[in-house]
């Protein structure tokens, strides 16, 4: 089964969209959609560092990444610039210097679309299994640092005042936003990760009225993106990244209507 | 010095500065099991920065200060909610505790706001959000309660009736609470330590003792050392950007 292309990347999809659900949520309760731009654009630079040095994608992304946001953590604090001009700093630079050795490197051909929105056809068995191991990983921590980082996203001092650990979770949560950026570039494009991280959570707030079950609808939201988008990728030849973002917009877009009815409802 | 178990937190001449300015300096108080120690001063005195000292949310700070326990419930003074969270007051009531059913409808009740249990966070008015703030900090049975201007907002009936019921909640839990205020009267009454802050501790001691204080006269006036009802206060002196004291 694991043979043809499609069932790898859909299961390779669902897998992704089970993770980016609940750590969208995040990235939308703490404003974090740059952070996420800028730790994608810098995936780039991961992916020609594992050509060169022919390593895994995955975690080479994960690295870089990481350290992106390592440094972006440093410069905050030793510059008087604001956090979005070092975010944009950030990541139009690894953007350009992942570009610049791309052309160095002409011994292997690029598939430079397949890399920034996205390509079915490049879903590997292991793939796969990086996807659902890393992913499940990912949610694990996640679960473990929920108390102290959703508490912190409502009210820091709170949160410090009453014995919990705000900055080590935030630190974690950062690792947590490359390793899903890691395993996600290969079938998603690294233009468009931050899209499939925030337009499923986006839609369910706009249907959820408490915190957990926003996580539950953008987990949903994020899975059908994923089906509905494979199948329009498959059936009219687009790259996946794309169809997979339209088809969440699409889905934002009817929780917005329903926004109008409950209204409408009320009075 | 830790001899005494009844100690919850212990400030040894704290002081916190922001950049060049101090916000307060030489602090020392300690909170005890069963305590209500009152902070007043006017404002930037540096009431909420000592309490934030003592909760430890602030960390490069001067002196010393020491906490003995870690079930501490904390109503701030001023609270940011970012409404992009889809937040019930039930799920604010189980922020940092994970807490029975049964706890949640308690403590709200006695705040008198059970009825909002299922209300959206940004929908509360003023005084309504107060009360679930105390709920919140009341409900984990905590050893320390640090409230900061906790019925800001709320009607006056309501305030004598939450006083009344922090009264209780110290003697039932037999917890400590650092309180701050602007009542002079409710502070007076019910209090067993007062400090009294104005970049510095100006004076300290039983209520009666603070009232009698010329230093308290000379920041608060004569009749708030009277009749302890009216808040008026007169400085006595002035603060440079250095955080020295110059006298009038």
């Amino acid at each position: 089964m694991l043979d043809d292309f499609f069932i790898r990347a859909l299961i390779a999809g669902l897998g992704i969209a089970i993770v980016t659900g609940p750590l969208g949520c995040f990235v939308i309760w703490r404003r974090l959609s740059y952070f996420g731009d800028t730790l994608a654009h810098s995936a780039l630079l991961g992916v020609t560092l594992a050509y060169t040095l022919e390593f895994n994608i995955a975690i080479s992304v994960f690295i870089i990444s990481s350290l992106i946001a390592l440094i972006l953590i440093q410069l905050q604090k030793k510059t008087n610039l604001p956090g979005d001009a070092l975010l944009g700093l950030l990541a139009h630079s690894s953007l350009a210097v992942g570009l610049v050795v791309i052309g160095f490197l002409t011994f292997i051909r690029f598939d430079i679309m397949g890399l920034l929105f996205g390509d079915i056809l490049a879903v590997t068995v292991d793939d796969l299994l990086i996807i659902w191991v890393g992913g499940p990983l990912i949610l694990l921590v996640l679960k473990l640092i929920w108390k102290p980082l959703f508490a912190s996203t409502v009210n820091y001092e709170l949160a410090e005042a009453e014995g919990l650990n705000p900055d080590r979770a935030k630190a974690i949560f950062t690792i947590l936003m490359a390793g899903i950026i890691a395993i996600s570039i290969k079938m998603v494009g690294l233009l468009l990760i931050t899209g499939m991280l925030i337009i499923p959570a986006a839609m369910a707030r706009n249907i959820s009225s408490s915190p957990q079950s926003m996580v539950i609808y953008s987990i949903l939201g994020g899975l059908l993106s994923v089906i509905l988008g494979l199948f329009t990728s498959l059936e009219f030849n687009t790259s996946s990244g794309p169809s997979i973002i339209a088809a969440s917009l699409f889905l934002f877009i009817l929780s917005l209507l329903n926004i109008k009815q409950s209204i409408k409802l009320k009075n | 010095m830790t001899s005494n178990q009844n100690i919850l937190v212990k400030l040894n001449q704290a002081g916190f500065r922001l950049k060049d300015k101090w916000l307060v300096k030489g602090v020392s108080l300690q909170i005890e099991k069963g305590q209500i120690v009152t902070l007043i001063g006017p404002n930037g005195s540096g009431k909420s920065t000592t309490a934030k000292i003592a909760l430890g949310i602030y960390k490069n700070i001067d002196g010393e200060v020491e906490k003995f326990t870690n079930k501490v419930g904390y109503v701030p003074q001023k609270i940011s909610i970012d409404w992009t969270l889809p937040l019930r007051v039930r799920d604010f009531m189980v922020l940092i505790e994970n807490l029975k059913d049964e706890d949640i409808n308690e403590a709200l009740s006695l705040t008198g706001v059970i009825q909002l249990k299922n209300k959206n966070l940004g929908d509360l008015s003023g005084g309504e959000f107060q009360r679930v703030l105390i709920a919140r900090a009341i409900s984990k049975k905590p050893d320390l309660l640090v409230l900061d201007e906790p019925v800001q907002g709320v009607d006056f009936t309501g305030e004598i009736a939450l006083y009344k019921l922090i009264k209780k909640i110290t003697d039932e839990l037999n917890c400590g609470i650092l309180l701050i205020s602007h009542d002079l009267h409710t502070v007076m009454s019910a209090t067993d330590h007062v400090v009294c802050l104005n970049g510095h501790v100006c004076c300290s001691g039983s209520p009666m003792d603070v009232a009698k204080n010329n230093e308290y006269k000379a920041l608060f006036g004569e009749q708030a050392s009277q009749i302890l009802s009216r808040y008026e206060h007169r400085h006595d002196h002035i603060h440079t950007s250095e955080g020295e004291i110059k006298k009038n």
